[in-house]
């Protein structure tokens, strides 16, 4: 036995070289640019780093960043939920149509997703006219930055039940239904109970993706500084205004919940591996 | 005797009818299940998909037939759209293909390799799908400009990064890294050791073993993580913007240049490209995925 597994374990000269260059790799195109970021981030101190978070602009572009996602986070996990529930549990005509048609939003450049609102609610658009003279505005407001990031994070929670929902199987509320149980009890207390780490998962990173979205918001946004500046585009207008640290500090709150998101991944991998298998 | 066969008709005849072609129906839309909420949750489905996704994108399709076929064409046929596309495109195929060289070596050390803080790397691989792009845009630039330690050493090696096609490519390897090892990492986990000692035992070198027998089972793999970095790239904006310098002709890509168009009121223009650009990914990833059933044929699976 131990002579055969010798064969494919790679001798020590190996493994060092195959060490080397993978760490070479993550850690010039991985992990540099996270150090830089908060290298420069707090390049001239705490005191700086805490006035650039809260200057009135970094808060309102703070506030109306928790906003969004208030309003899309809930909204795209009860679709995702939805989706992934008719997808998993059912077979009927048209499945693989719709499970590809969920993930159009992937295969679509951020700056088309915002674009295709524009056409619909901006000045030239379908409803541009009828929303002026109401004084409705979409794009350049609030409204329209929800709908970008709806669109761009629409994927990610169906994305992450689907197949966890689909290898899962339904014997467990079949057997539940069978013994009496309604739908929505069956729901509540075998389904989420099953994909409680998976929907977890999906929620943080349609979380992130909807925190960090930055080509479709910012088409739709107009930069309306204090107003429609959402925290990625305040740290690009900070950036363009050659305020690099400023623009690095609040970088750094970004990266921070890049590090949060990747943090609960892996403890939901390390629970998901325990209670599914 | 009439109106008795009228009576078995109707009470008989007709829910008999009604009830088999409702099962009819059934059996053929949808396989019949005990589970609940198929009407409520494919409602729910349908309609938040055609709200959020489906009726703005056909918007996109709609509004570009008003350029007709000479607004496509003449949209199409300025040299900066062209040498937008040229650059977009080569960009992209250049970072997916590095990136399937790269993200074979880290997946390979994440499997087989022996390091006490793998776990850790193992983590940090995903940093690039979860980090904000204009975040890790401006992270690259601070790394690669011609100012910064690393930027100003490889300029003077004449190899300048930062605002050259390079700096395009580097920031769409960036993005793309983690889809090639996140496919090739599961595969190479599954891959039976036994086959590659059977290799060794028949007198293959390590090398052989690695071309002939390891790489054809990890294609389909490579091809999709290939396919995601690739159609990842076409499309990225965020990482991009900062580090590429923008001029056009050189280092413009096409997502800019609709920005650029819908700035100065050419909407029209802006859709055309925005067509184009979803046609022209959506015709490559056609082709690769064409390739992929050529070779999981070719390999009999």
């Amino acid at each position: 036995m131990k002579a055969e597994l010798s064969i494919t374990r790679s001798s020590f000269i190996e493994n060092a070289i195959l060490t080397i260059v993978a760490l070479l790799i993550v850690g010039t195109l991985i992990l540099l640019p996270l150090l830089v970021i908060l290298h420069a981030a707090f390049a001239e101190g705490v005191k700086v780093w805490l006035a650039s978070v809260t200057d009135p602009d970094a808060q309102s572009a703070i506030w109306l960043t928790l906003g969004v996602t208030a309003i899309v986070v809930p909204l795209n996990t009860f679709f995702g939920i939805a989706t992934a529930w008719t997808i998993a549990k059912f077979r009927f005509k048209g499945r693989t149509l719709l499970l590809s048609l969920v993930d159009l939003p992937f295969a679509v450049s951020p700056v088309i997703a915002g674009l295709i609102f524009v056409l619909i609610f901006g000045r030239q658009g379908w409803f541009g006219e009828g929303l002026i003279e109401r004084g409705i505005k979409i794009i350049f407001g609030f409204p329209g930055i929800v709908l970008a990031t709806l669109f761009v994070t629409f994927p990610f929670v169906a994305r992450e039940l689907i197949p966890l929902m689909t290898e899962q199987g339904s014997e467990e509320e079949q057997a539940a239904l069978s013994l009496g149980a309604t739908g929505w009890q069956t729901f509540f207390k075998i389904t989420l109970p099953n994909i409680k780490w998976g929907l977890l998962y999906g929620i943080i990173l349609c979380n992130a993706r909807a925190m960090g979205e930055f080509g479709a918001v910012s088409v739709v946004s107009g930069h309306i500084r204090g107003e429609t500046t959402t925290l990625p585009l305040h740290v690009e207008v900070l950036y363009n205004e050659y305020h690099f640290t400023a623009a690095f500090a609040c970088a750094s709150l970004l990266a921070g919940l890049a590090l949060v998101t990747l943090v609960i991944k892996t403890i939901v991998e390390r629970n998901s591996s325990g209670s599914w298998q | 005797m009439e109106a008795a066969h009228f009576v078995i008709f109707v009470d008989f005849v007709v829910p008999t009818l009604k009830s088999q072609l409702k099962t009819y129906m059934k059996l053929t839309f949808k396989e019949k299940s005990i589970l609940p909420g198929f009407g409520l949750s494919l409602g729910v489905t349908v309609f938040s998909l055609s709200l959020i996704v489906l009726l703005p994108l056909s918007a996109l399709l709609l509004r570009s037939s008003r350029a007709g076929f000479s607004g496509f064409l003449e949209t199409l046929s300025q040299p900066r759209v062209i040498a937008a596309f040229k650059v977009t495109f080569s960009s992209a195929l250049q970072a997916a293909l590095i990136n399937v060289v790269l993200g074979i070596v880290v997946a390979w050390f994440l499997v087989r390799g022996r390091f006490p803080l793998k776990r850790l790397v193992d983590a940090l691989v995903d940093l690039p799908f979860a980090m904000p792009t204009a975040v890790s845009g401006i992270a690259l630039t601070a790394l690669f400009a011609p100012n910064a330690p690393l930027g100003a050493f490889l300029a003077q090696h004449g190899f300048p990064v930062a605002f050259t096609p390079r700096g395009i490519t580097l920031a769409m390897i960036f993005v793309g890294l983690p889809f090639v090892i996140r496919n090739v990492q599961p595969a190479l986990a599954d891959l039976s050791r036994d086959l590659e000692e059977a290799a060794n035992s028949l007198g293959a070198t390590r090398f052989q073993t690695l071309t002939r027998v390891v790489l054809p089972l990890l294609l389909p793999s490579i091809l999709s993580g290939f396919t995601l970095a690739f159609s990842r790239a076409l499309g990225e904006y965020g990482s991009v913007v900062f580090i590429a310098g923008n001029l056009p002709l050189k280092t413009e890509i096409v997502s800019l240049l609709i920005i650029t168009k819908l700035e100065s009121f050419d909407v029209t223009g802006a859709t055309v490209l925005a067509v184009a650009l979803l046609g022209l990914s959506f015709v490559s990833l056609f082709l690769i995925n064409l390739l992929q059933a050529r070779t999981a044929k070719y390999f009999g699976n």
